[in-house]
């Protein structure tokens, strides 16, 4: 057994040392593989604050990562073509720039998150699942019918965007780009779940009635998680379409949302590093065993079966006990 | 005469067609420990969510220190100052001793939003969760899953949260309920010293306890008052023995 914080480490320092070391052995491969998994480790640490943390499963979490995508494919197409994206009231042209599309990607994503939490966070349970789910589906359809945005075929971006100082197209370049991104979200997110909304996000989990009894909104509370959560899963989004230099409807995809809670469950539902890991062995798995069977996934769900039943922490909770003392 | 503490003046609760709460007026002062006792079905529990903002009244209104605070939601009421109990402990069982206390701490601060700062090294909060363990003896547990905890102990860390919450008025849900008769005796003498913080709106069914502690007793039966007086009388009223006592 080893303590969480100790694996914690390990897998940071995995996770950094793998593609720098195919870099050295020139592997740019490798190193895609791992920008893949660091985007959606962003994305599911972005979910398991909903889930994990605030307890409401969230099966529509792919609209935030889609939009992610599409914002970032909107405004680079419209650089790229030089097309005015609004010409009135006010002129407001595309951008290549991966900070302003962050930002405008993260705005969009809370925004959407805000809309659909105040509905569906009118609901618990299966129902909340459906209604995510269903606001998902709507975003997908939406988006394959975007003609103007490429409808089904989706938006190609001949160049990655531009980050000041930096040569977005040298994968490791970009790698890092996203890891230091996941860091910084791993960083706020560690402080999140120990501060005052932490605590009360994780009480409201486990009791409504107390966390009312205690002069908490409970609403405002899920809310507040869910909009953080949805900003956090667009900015990956943009990202991962800067990845693929292409945004397509399969972005809103319900399987992608589906993979994101997998992530969590196998890593560990509510722990900081559990989306990470349960991303990393996911994407890799995805590569070694999809590389010898079209059938993968059937291994996948032998492992996910294995963890459920056997581990309910998920790989962390099989790895590492509690953390026995609280500072 | 002082003014109650908490008033509550012809509550009305109809569920279809049964009438679960009917005009039932009922008030608190100072320092007192009034009980609501009754048979099971009596209305008590619905009476204890009307006061505390889970279920809203069809006729009524409820005053705390002259306030009206009828319509308003749970967590108003609760940082208004209604410390409430639950009769099934609703804690975070997964968390420690001190993490549940310390969200009382952070409720009654009015310091919901705050994402950076870790809450276990706030010493302010802290200090506070932790005194109020101490109150109820369950200063050397903080470090412990609550989920561990005795049902007893799970019963005073209920009162403990409550406190954090500096309540103008507790309100009790049978916290004597599932208790061995030590753990009742203790929580008796407690409560009897708590009264001094704030006064408390006690239902309970054990009789012992009730009659040890309550200054006044009100008795509910199919929703209604059927008798409400000081402790010594409600004892000898020939109704409340018919209907609930058991003949004496």
């Amino acid at each position: 057994m080893i303590k969480e914080s100790h694996l914690n480490i390990f897998v940071l320092g995995l996770l950094i040392f793998v593609p720098f070391f195919a870099y050295w052995n020139d592997q740019p491969f490798t190193i895609t593989l791992m920008t893949r998994a660091v985007i959606f480790a962003i994305a599911a640490v972005g979910l398991n604050l909903a889930l994990g943390i605030g307890g409401f499963i969230s099966f529509g979490h792919a609209a935030f990562f889609g939009l992610g995508g599409y914002v970032m494919g909107i405004l680079a197409w419209h650089s790229q073509n030089y097309v005015t994206l609004v010409e009135w009231p006010i002129l407001i042209e595309g951008t290549k720039s991966m900070p302003i599309i962050w930002i405008i990607t993260i705005a969009a994503s809370a925004f959407l998150a805000a809309i659909i939490g105040m509905i569906s966070l009118k609901t618990t349970g299966v129902y909340f699942i459906m209604i995510t789910l269903a606001f998902a589906q709507m975003m997908y359809y939406f988006s394959t019918s975007w003609s103007a945005y490429g409808g089904e075929d989706g938006l190609s971006i001949y160049v990655r965007n531009n980050f000041p100082g930096l040569n977005t197209l040298d994968p490791i370049q970009f790698f890092s780009i996203c890891c230091v991104i996941l860091l910084i979200v791993l960083f706020f997110m560690g402080r999140l779940i120990k501060s005052p909304f932490g605590l009360a996000l994780n009480a409201s989990r486990q009791s409504r009635q107390r966390i009312e009894a205690v002069g908490f909104d409970f609403h405002k509370l899920q809310l507040t998680a869910f909009i953080l959560s949805g900003a956090i899963t667009g900015l990956s989004g943009a990202l991962f379409a800067d990845l693929n230099r292409f945004v397509s409807p399969s972005m809103f995809s319900w399987q992608l949302s589906g993979e994101f809670i997998v992530f969590i469950i196998i890593g560990g539902v509510g722990r900081l590093f559990g989306p990470v890991i349960g991303a990393l062995i996911f994407v890799w798995l995805e590569h070694l065993i999809g590389g010898i069977s079209d059938y993968w996934h059937i291994f996948l769900g032998f492992i996910l079966l294995a963890i459920v039943l056997f581990g309910k922490g998920g790989i962390i909770g099989l790895l590492s006990r509690e953390d026995a003392q609280h500072e | 005469m002082n003014n109650p503490v908490l008033e509550a003046n012809k509550l009305c609760k109809t569920f279809g067609s049964l009438v679960a709460v009917q005009d039932v007026s009922i008030d608190i002062y100072k320092e007192e420990i009034h009980a609501v006792i009754g048979p099971n079905g009596a209305g008590k529990s619905t009476l204890i969510s009307q006061i505390c903002g889970s279920l809203s009244s069809d006729k009524g209104s409820v005053f705390l220190l002259g306030k009206d605070i009828t319509n308003l939601p749970t967590e108003k009421r609760a940082s208004l100052g209604i410390g409430r109990t639950f009769q099934i402990s609703a804690l975070s069982k997964e968390d420690t001793v001190l993490e549940n206390a310390i969200l009382g701490s952070v409720g009654a601060s009015g310091k919901h939003w705050k994402f950076f700062n870790p809450v276990l090294k706030n010493s302010i909060l802290r200090d506070e969760a932790e005194y109020c363990l101490e109150i109820v003896g369950l200063k050397d547990l903080i470090n412990l899953k609550t989920a561990t905890l005795s049902h007893g102990q799970l019963r005073l860390l209920e009162v403990a949260v409550a406190l954090t919450l500096k309540p103008k008025v507790f309100i009790m849900d049978e916290p004597m309920a599932g208790l061995g008769s030590d753990g009742t005796k203790q929580l008796t003498e407690f409560l009897d010293k708590l009264r001094e913080r704030a006064p408390i709106l006690l239902v309970e069914h054990d009789m012992d306890a009730v009659f040890a502690l309550a200054n006044r007793i009100t008795v509910l039966d199919y929703g209604r008052i059927i008798a409400s007086d000081k402790a010594s009388s409600i004892k000898k009223d020939p109704e409340v023995q018919k209907a609930y006592l058991g003949e004496g």
